[in-house]
């Protein structure tokens, strides 16, 4: 049961994490980051960063579309802005990784801004649409422009390096994703404790009363799209680092579907909700083609029948979640809280 | 006493409905001007001409002299000009305190990056508003009690106060309220008129409000304006415009009173 949380000042009542067992926790759950790379083989190493990339862009769609209310189909395109522009750096200039990495989310960022101008005049599935033609026009400019993105062959590029170090294995890769995608994450968490975050759900829940509170449109809207292609475009750039190959296929659409689903099913509007749905989207297919392995012992026919069946479990999946939890996986969270807030009473 | 808020011969039309015809009034500062009339008589289509939510096809309206004419909302809002809506229109992804605290928005600074650390400046900031809203408005409205809970959970005597805390938050210089006491219940009225009458006895803000219930409009006006079909029919003391046959004949269809009873003793024979 949660007692002893009386606040003293508003300082302490504002905090992200406002009483001694959420410190612990989240104490815990750093820790159990920090001891994961050395406990985990290969597989499970390379899916650690998978997810780590996928929370960070998550969290910028999450922005965006969540707390923003703008649908976007552009994210892939925009990973695919910041992945680019790491290659060709890392390819022409030897800047390190911290560097490289700036800028591939604010070149993302300054894309973002000119993909966002519509979004005064449109919203919801236009909105969409107007993302989408941005999304295939990146494409093509990835695919043609063959003088700096290589065209369709791509580019391959060095492992990322700072101050002589080399990050070439996941292992190592994951001592950089893992660390940015907490601050990452950290600092959305803030943008959403300070006017411009309050600004973005007021332009989501009444655009027209935020309007007349003050709140210029045009100015926030463009915030939210260059700050949320700043977050893909630095998940691009890892995602860059971490296949060392960047080809117009890396940022395929259906890789801006997968971000949508996975703020959706997630939970919009909630941080949370980006980082589990981010981790669901990630690991069920992975945990699906366990499950086959698992069964191939008992009936050797299991991947035959399995492994087609795959997508569709998946798809089935999220739906059953869209229909069962239609505020995401956040909410199942939001309820054990509550029932821990509680318990032992009423339960 | 001199005017804060002038509104100067405006017309507005939508298509070939005449919303607003040659419409002018004045509102003195630091008084509760209220603007009454039948619906449809074009009074929320002045509130948001003066919110510049509409542009007036004529005419002009000044604000402390200046006249607002090509200015933004937005900047309007920077100005002091505060409103609510008839509808409320609260945000409802937010809880109260955040309500309250995007009323505030005009009047801070912090920008992108210093909202991503939440570090110095930006947070300084962020307490101060904290404080200020606490003390001040919190208080002051007596919802201290509901400050955590997301506004789509309360009463909706509870969210027009809070959508009022809104307002307050902007540090304005004109409140315009619309339909402050629509759908409340006896008590809470009270409660409601007793704040306006704070704000503008304490605050020193203006009021400018549009409401139905003739019982708090004559009681808590200073001034009143009397809109009919676009037109503005009467304005002056409570007491004036109470006695004004336009405005009973606006409102009850005749000033005549006896030829009212004949029409209705017609009526009743013909039932």
């Amino acid at each position: 049961m949660r007692i002893g949380d009386a606040k003293q000042n508003y300082e302490a009542d504002e905090a992200i994490l406002s009483s001694s067992t959420q410190k612990i926790w989240f104490a815990l759950f750093l820790l159990a980051l920090l001891i994961f790379p050395f406990m985990a083989d290969s597989y499970l190493m390379y899916l650690g960063c998978l997810v780590g990339i996928a929370v960070i862009s998550t969290t910028g769609l999450n922005i965006l579309t969540g707390f923003t209310g703008l649908i976007s189909l552009g994210q892939a395109g925009f990973m695919g802005v910041g992945g680019y522009t790491v290659a060709w750096l890392s390819m022409n200039t030897g800047l390190p990784f911290p560097v490289t990495l700036l800028l591939a989310g604010l070149l993302a960022a300054a894309v973002g801004i000119l993909v966002g101008l519509p979004s005064l005049r449109v919203k919801g599935l236009y909105l969409a649409i107007a993302t989408l033609a941005a999304s295939v026009f990146l494409h093509f400019i990835f695919a043609e422009w063959e003088s700096v993105t290589g065209g369709m062959g791509g580019l391959s590029l060095e492992p990322a390096h700072l101050f002589g170090l080399t990050f070439q294995t996941d292992f190592a890769m994951y001592f950089i994703i893992v660390p940015l995608a907490v601050l990452m994450v950290l600092a959305a968490k803030n943008v959403f404790r300070t006017r411009i975050g309050r600004a973005f759900i007021a332009i989501r829940d009444r655009d027209i009363s935020a309007e007349i509170l003050g709140i210029n449109l045009l100015h926030y809207k463009l915030m939210s799209f260059a700050l949320s292609s700043f977050y893909a475009g630095v998940a691009g750039g890892l995602f860059a680092y971490f296949f060392r190959v960047v080809t117009p296929e890396s940022f395929p659409l259906s890789m801006s579907i997968f971000y949508l689903a996975a703020v959706i099913v997630g939970g919009m509007g909630n941080l949370l909700g980006g980082i589990l749905g981010a981790a669901f989207m990630t690991l069920i297919p992975e945990v699906l083609q366990l499950l086959t392995a698992a069964l191939t012992p008992f009936y050797p026919n299991a991947p035959i029948f399995m492994s087609p069946m795959l997508e569709i479990i998946f798809g089935a999946l999220i739906v059953g979640f869209l229909i069962f939890e239609p505020h995401g996986l956040a909410e199942i969270w939001h309820r054990i809280r509550r029932f821990f807030s509680l318990w032992p009473f009423r339960n | 006493m001199s005017s804060i808020l002038e509104i100067n011969n405006i017309s507005l039309s939508f298509g070939g409905l005449k919303a607003l015809q040659d419409v002018s009034f004045r509102v003195p500062e630091n008084t509760v001007t209220t603007l009454i009339g039948p619906n449809g008589a074009g009074k929320t289509s002045l509130f948001n001409c003066i919110s510049g939510f509409y542009k007036p096809q004529q005419g002009t309206i000044s604000y402390q002299g200046k006249v607002l004419t090509g200015v933004k909302p937005p900047a309007r809002a920077a100005l002091g000009l505060a409103r609510t809506f008839q509808n409320i229109a609260l945000f409802r992804g937010m809880t109260v305190l955040d309500n309250i605290k995007l009323g505030a928005h005009v009047h801070m600074k912090s920008g992108l990056l210093g909202s991503l650390a939440y570090f110095g400046a930006a947070r300084r900031e962020e307490m101060a508003v904290r404080h200020d809203v606490e003390r001040h408005i919190i208080d002051f409205l007596e919802i201290d009690h509901i400050r955590r809970q997301p506004v789509a959970s309360l009463s909706y005597g509870l969210q027009k106060r809070v959508e009022l805390a809104r307002a307050l938050a902007m540090r304005p210089k004109v409140l315009m309220l619309d339909e402050p006491v629509a759908g409340m219940n006896r008590e809470e009225k009270e409660d409601m008129a007793r704040f306006i009458l704070d704000i503008r006895e304490e605050w020193g803000i203006t009021v400018l409000m549009v409401e139905h219930d003739m019982g708090m409009v004559m009681d808590i006006s200073d001034h009143i304006a009397v809109l009919n079909f676009g037109q503005v029919i009467a304005e002056g003391l409570p007491a004036e415009v109470q006695k004004n046959p336009e405005v009973i004949e606006a409102y009850l269809g005749t000033s005549d009173m006896d030829s009212l009873r004949k029409k209705l003793n017609s009526e009743r024979e013909v039932a």
